[in-house]
């Protein structure tokens, strides 16, 4: 590459290889991972808010339908579970949904105080950069979902072997892949945070309940069909359904599908989105550009 | 790419080519040229809605220039945009430090993103906070900072990759009038000291000196590219002010079809 060769010597500039290496990639990687981890722990509200939120459902809404809500011996539970038990996998996926779309929430304000700026002013692919923030978003994700499972397990809320902690962490990293990539997508689209407050109640809400997290798709399907396909192709009913096979060892192989499918194309999306010749920003004039 | 050397070879620190860009029909930028040189101070003139914000975003590759030119050091950003923006530093005009980390929290993230390791990038950042006068601020959150030394961070942030060009894009807005000296004085110490070329967006004239580059930006369109005592030549008057208002004066008489925006 041309650009490696000795650049002209100003005093400013020694002469210096600024190629980037993938040492270069790992340490932006890190540093974003980094930042994102720093921010969760001075926001003790936001975790104190993602933990506090399934627990409500698990303690009460769960304990209160109990009665009214039978769930049948259906796959993957070989017994007749508790309600809470049914429904502990689709908190988990509560718990992500809105960490991708709280994430993107904080781009959309990162744009608007302009730290998304600083960002996007680093030398390496905005497709590096994009993946950078959502391994951040994911791991942030995790650590809420863990901290969920634990106190879950004092409620007696447990997978069927301790294993199923190792083998929902996959289901878990592709879930959250998907639905934080669903948010950058959304964050690209809408500008300002009045937008996005809205957007977040037609998404979570919809997503949440047209969903196989708080009732089996069997029962949706007696009450109403149309309804019944439409939580079947709700790609969040996948992700429920991804985490609770996960939780008891097992692969729902056509979830895995569906999930790995959107994942992709949301990450395709953003990348587009973002992109300096093709995306939105151009052509929308960009952050900050003149109202 | 043709050799850079020594001497009057040498790629300036910024140039700009022929760049126009539109917003769905609003054309923003409209045939813009403009140099920015190694070892000076290039000031960037305009009106609100002159244009300024878009170039900027131009430059650092927010979006891509569809037409013309822009590299850096002679590093096209469209072709090697890596090559570009490593050896570009950029103050915007919003602020765009995390109040929630602390000072050296922040470079340390900023170094990270241009691929520099923690160790590295504290050794850079705590020379540059002294360099600032910050050096003992380092741990404290950016919160409790005020304007002129954010902002004074801002620009020792923008040097941590050892950029060959800075931008600014009229930082000194918000600052009063003792932050806003000190701040003018540190760029021009940066120059003298490093030989970066630095390229300041304003629209006060009083922050431009004698020796300086000027460049005046209107309505999308470059009126003029040169030195101050050209701009005071054109318009006939010893004060800045009244030469930038002169060209941009002659310059909306001389198209009266433009209605405002």
């Amino acid at each position: 590459m041309s650009a490696t060769e000795p650049l002209s010597p100003s005093p400013a500039a020694p002469p210096d290889d600024r190629r980037l290496t993938f040492g270069g990639y790992m340490i932006a990687l890190y540093g974003i991972v980094w930042r994102e981890g720093l921010r969760f722990v001075h926001q003790r509200g936001r975790f104190l808010s993602a933990l506090v939120r399934p627990l409500v459902w698990l303690f009460i809404f769960a304990a209160g339908f109990r009665a009214v809500l039978g769930v049948s011996i259906i796959p993957p539970y070989e017994t007749y579970v508790l309600y809470e038990v049914y429904i502990a996998p689709g908190l988990i996926a509560m718990i992500q949904l809105f960490n991708g779309l709280q994430s993107s929430l904080s781009m959309v304000y990162d744009r608007e105080v302009g730290a998304m700026r600083i960002l996007l002013v680093s030398p390496y692919p905005r497709w590096h950069l994009l993946l950078s923030k959502l391994v951040a978003g994911i791991f942030v994700s995790l650590l809420q979902v863990y901290a969920f499972l634990l106190v879950a397990y004092f409620w007696d809320v447990q997978p069927d072997s301790p294993w199923g902690y190792l083998t929902v962490l996959p289901a878990l990293i592709l879930t959250g892949l998907m639905l934080g990539a669903m948010g950058l997508v959304m964050s690209s689209v809408f500008k300002q945070l009045e937008n996005f407050a809205s957007v977040m109640n037609f998404v979570i809400f919809p997503m949440f309940f047209a969903s196989s997290a708080l009732y089996p798709l069997w029962r949706i399907q007696q009450a109403s069909v149309p309804l019944w396909y439409i939580c079947s192709y709700n790609p969040f009913t996948h992700a429920v359904e991804l985490i609770r096979f996960a939780l008891y060892g097992q692969v729902e192989w056509t979830s895995l599908a569906v999930v790995a499918g959107c994942a992709t194309v949301f990450l395709v999306a953003a990348v587009f989105a973002y992109d300096p010749s093709a995306g939105l920003t151009a052509r929308r004039g960009g952050p900050d550009a003149a109202k | 790419m043709t050799a850079a050397t020594h001497g009057a070879g040498a790629a300036p620190a910024l140039s700009v080519r022929d760049v126009s860009h539109s917003f769905g029909s609003r054309k923003a930028l409209d045939g813009v040229s403009l140099e920015a040189p190694s070892g000076a101070f290039t000031a960037l003139l305009g009106l609100n809605g002159a244009g300024k914000t878009t170039l900027y975003s131009l430059i650092t590759r927010l979006y891509q220039n569809r037409s013309g030119s822009i590299a850096v050091l002679g590093h096209d950003v469209r072709r090697d945009p890596a090559g570009a923006l490593s050896r570009l530093g950029v103050v915007f005009q919003a602020r765009t430090l995390d109040l929630e980390l602390t000072v050296l929290q922040n470079l340390l993230y900023h170094a990270a993103l241009h691929g520099l390791g923690p160790a590295e990038a504290k050794r850079r950042g705590l020379a540059l906070l002294e360099r600032v006068g910050l050096e003992a601020r380092a741990k404290e959150r950016v919160r409790a900072l005020s304007g002129g030394q954010m902002r004074r961070v801002e620009i020792a942030r923008a040097l941590l990759h050892r950029p060959s060009l800075l931008l600014l894009d009229e930082p000194t807005v918000g600052l009063d009038i003792g932050s806003r000296r000190a701040l003018i004085a540190e760029v021009r110490r940066l120059i003298a000291d490093e030989g970066i070329g630095v390229l300041w967006a304003t629209h006060l004239v009083d922050e431009i000196e004698a020796a300086d580059r000027v460049a005046v930006l209107h309505k999308g369109r470059m009126l003029f590219s040169g030195d101050v005592a050209a701009l005071r030549d054109r318009a006939g008057t010893d004060d800045v002010g009244a030469a930038f208002m002169a060209v941009v004066t002659e310059a909306d008489a001389a198209a009266p079809g433009a209605s405002a925006a």
